[in-house]
């Protein structure tokens, strides 16, 4: 490789896609690393402790896509108290200092303050895409920064955030000469919006193809937008309630009808079932739809939507579409690949929506499926097998049986079968989580035959330490693994302490692991954060002389180069 | 390790719940009774071998929980919380917001705009429009009287006599008011 000039070794780096693919190349030699890191354009930060942000800037110099995670996914059911960390500022602030030409920012499940958003806009001129997911601690006024600031702003995109309502002013601060605009996804605003603002700025920005509103636009303020901008590829309507009668309704058909790129519809907060046929023009062309926040749309209204919808690829429905409404589904929708059900009920209480032969009629309806995410009130293992020999290519697989520990109703046995099953026919599995009743006999057959496998969810399972065992030391793959409520303690953690270097993440809460085995698996590896976190009110005693056999709440293991962080709350101890 | 029914006891008191502070002890299934109450289930379940499903619901409703305990599970159902709010949110907003209804008369220059839930019942509404209406109708003895009928626009879209289903049942389906003339309603004249 000496013969080859350095422009010649990166031309061929540019070649390498993946981030993974251009980490490997820079573990080669000294030359490589230097011209990989130089050249290096896109960084990815899977856990945003791993690694301290003034190292990336250091290390790599031409970045201009940054994306960073912040909490563990847990966080999204309020397993991670809300103080824990991921702040954004850290990082925005190294890059700005590091007088780096960053372009595209991606951030989830971090807190970003204004302070953060009202930087990242001064600092960078070229600054084009944010994407914020799963994200907190900001208002509207810190959008208004963004939008003010960024110049060549292409993207916008922020997808269930919780955004502090500070007023509509934010979207009035898009200047005049702003046209760049592709993307402007705001659905997850809860405030009001300026509709005449909204409606200039689409007729502005030529380019525009992706566009998300929020509930406070009205089906009047859609209509118009559709008619400047029928080029649009993914809509997300607002509020869809109209009077089926008025005049505006068929306006609404008009504009919906030329509309022929139209390729992707979600929204349709509030949408009365009757409003749901000025769409029905366009459904031949959807290749996602997402109806999963229109819980007014029952069975039969959106058995008939379907019906129209031959090239869906992706579908996120409620769980009110029923077993009958997932047969349509599986007769219809020939090109489906992803399908997420969700219950209509969050609680969990009610009335059965679906069950086991909705995913079998899928399974064997939809031969492409290869993404599942899927809640019900019961499964059996004869289904299960069913559905893994019908839906071999499956790379994620999420199955939620709303009563946790719940067995095969039928047989009353374990699923460990069934899922044993799914492992063993998906060879390309790379996510899995887990419900129902389950022995360690599922983390047997997941160890010896999900290979692929990168992440994997646990919830109410198991017998014993071995359980867990047999996941560690089978799944060569495996980054991260996060358990809830289940009996798996200091044995398990502490058997084989490598392998955690060899993952991004481990979580247990509810477990049977106890400070001891934290503080042993502290010592042992360095180069491992070992967080323990406790919530609870502590009597003065238990704060000065926990007992180091006391069972800790939530443990998160990550490993990192970064050490122990510096901006961990009270209750997050760092060992 | 095989956890014995002994070890579960002594498991029970050294566990962790994650249920909220001052939630009631008798309902909760806490983290790791979810785990013993499987160890009952599956003994319930070799009792009721081979039953119906049925029965083993039964027993599942029993051991599992009361809905209400189910709810206190913290983190479970595992469902983002954006989704959870953005359905409490609608909810409250249903609760909170007063359920407007338009209502045109029959000859009225301009429409009216009531709000069902202040009213108890069809004798407060009826008041209420009468009082409302009373400048529009010359001479007769306002809604009540023979002249005038109330109907209302449902969810389907149907007009409808008011007054026939639960006062309830009537407010939730209710979309707009018209006051309609009686020969209309009827198709007979209106006594002169």
């Amino acid at each position: 490789m000496t013969y080859f000039p350095e422009e010649v070794v990166e031309h061929i780096f540019d070649f390498l896609g993946s981030h993974r693919d251009r980490n490997a190349v820079s573990t080669v030699c000294k030359a490589w690393y230097g011209v990989e890191r130089l050249s290096r354009r896109s960084v990815f930060v899977g856990n945003c402790y791993a690694v301290r942000p003034e190292r990336v800037v250091a290390r790599f110099p031409g970045v201009r896509s940054l994306s960073v995670k912040g909490k563990p996914h847990f966080a999204d059911f309020n397993l991670v108290p809300d103080d824990w960390g991921g702040f954004a500022l850290p990082w925005i602030e190294a890059f700005a200092r590091g007088g780096l030409g960053l372009e595209e920012l991606r951030l989830k499940r971090m807190v970003v303050s204004d302070e953060s958003l009202e930087l990242l806009a001064r600092s960078f001129p070229s600054f084009k895409v944010l994407v914020l997911i799963s994200c907190e601690g900001f208002s509207t006024d810190g959008l208004a920064a963004i939008a003010t600031h960024c110049r060549v702003l292409r993207e916008l995109d922020l997808q269930e955030n919780e955004v502090e309502d500070c007023g509509p002013r934010w979207l009035s601060c898009f200047p005049d000469s702003c046209t760049s605009l592709v993307s402007l996804n705001f659905a997850c605003l809860k405030g009001e919006v300026n509709a005449a603002a909204l409606e200039r700025l689409v007729a502005r920005c030529p380019n525009i193809r992706t566009l998300r509103l929020n509930r406070a636009v009205s089906v009047d303020s859609l209509s118009k937008i559709l008619a400047r901008a029928p080029h649009l590829v993914d809509l997300g309507t607002g509020s869809f309630t109209i009077d089926h009668h008025a005049e505006a309704y068929h306006r609404l058909i008009n504009n919906f009808t030329k509309c022929k790129s139209l390729k992707s519809l979600s929204g349709f907060w509030d949408a009365s079932p009757r409003c749901l046929p000025a769409v029905y023009p366009i459904c031949g062309n959807l290749t996602g739809l997402n109806l999963s926040y229109a819980p007014a749309i029952q069975g039969a209204d959106l058995i008939k939507l379907i019906r129209l919808c031959l090239k869906l690829q992706r579908l996120w429905v409620l769980d009110c579409i029923g077993d009958k409404g997932l047969a349509v589904v599986a007769s219809t929708c020939k090109e489906l690949q992803e399908l997420r059900v969700f219950p209509s009920d969050v609680c969990g209480v009610g009335t059965a929506a679906v069950t086991e032969e909705g995913l079998v009629a899928i399974s064997s309806g939809c031969p492409k499926l290869n993404s599942l995410l899927y809640f019900c009130h019961q499964m059996t293992n004869a289904a299960l097998v069913t559905v893994a020999k019908n839906c071999p290519h499956f790379t994620r697989f999420r199955l939620c049986i709303l009563d946790p520990g719940k067995p095969d109703p039928v047989t009353n046995q374990p699923l460990d079968e069934g899922f044993g099953a799914i492992v063993q026919s998906c060879k390309d599995l790379r996510r899995l989580s887990l419900s129902g009743l389950l022995t360690d006999q599922v983390f047997l057959y997941i160890g010896m035959y999900a290979e692929c496998l990168e992440m994997l969810s646990i919830a109410f399972a198991g017998d014993s330490d071995k359980g867990m065992v047999y996941v560690l030391n089978g799944c060569k793959n495996l980054r991260k693994l996060e358990i809830r409520d289940s009996p798996f303690g200091d044995a398990a953690l502490l058997e084989d302490v490598g392998k955690y270097e060899t993952m991004r993440s481990l979580w247990m809460s509810s477990c049977y692991v106890t400070l001891k085995g934290c503080k042993t698996l502290a010592a042992k590896m360095p180069r491992l954060n070992v967080e323990v976190i406790n919530e609870r009110d502590e009597s003065d005693e238990m704060e000065e002389n926990p007992s180091d056999l006391r069972r800790v709440e939530k443990m998160y293991v990550y490993r990192t180069v970064a050490g122990p962080r510096n901006d961990a709350p009270d209750f997050v101890w760092m060992l | 390790m095989e956890v014995s029914v002994s070890d579960f006891d002594n498991l029970k008191a050294t566990e962790l719940r994650l249920g909220l502070p001052g939630i009631d002890a008798p309902e909760k299934p806490a983290p790791v009774s979810p785990r013993g109450s499987k160890r009952a289930l599956l003994k319930a379940n070799e009792e009721c071998w081979p039953g119906t499903s049925k029965s083993l619901e039964a027993d599942t409703s029993n051991q599992e929980a009361q809905p209400m305990a189910k709810a206190q599970v913290i983190g479970w159902p595992p469902i983002r919380s954006y989704r959870k709010n953005s359905f409490k949110a609608r909810k409250a907003e249903v609760e909170a917001a007063g359920l407007f209804v338009k209502v045109s008369m029959d000859g009225a220059p301009y429409l009216r705009k009531i709000d069902l839930k202040v009213y108890k019942g069809y004798k407060e509404l009826r008041e209420a429009l009468d009082n409302m209406f009373r400048c529009f109708s010359t001479g007769m003895e306002g809604c009540n009287g023979s002249e005038y009928a109330i109907t209302y626009e449902d969810k389907d879209g149907d007009w409808m006599l008011v007054g026939d289903v639960p006062w309830e049942m009537f407010i939730s389906s209710c979309k707009r008011l018209r006051i309609m003339r009686r020969s209309e309603a009827t198709g007979m004249p209106s006594s002169p």
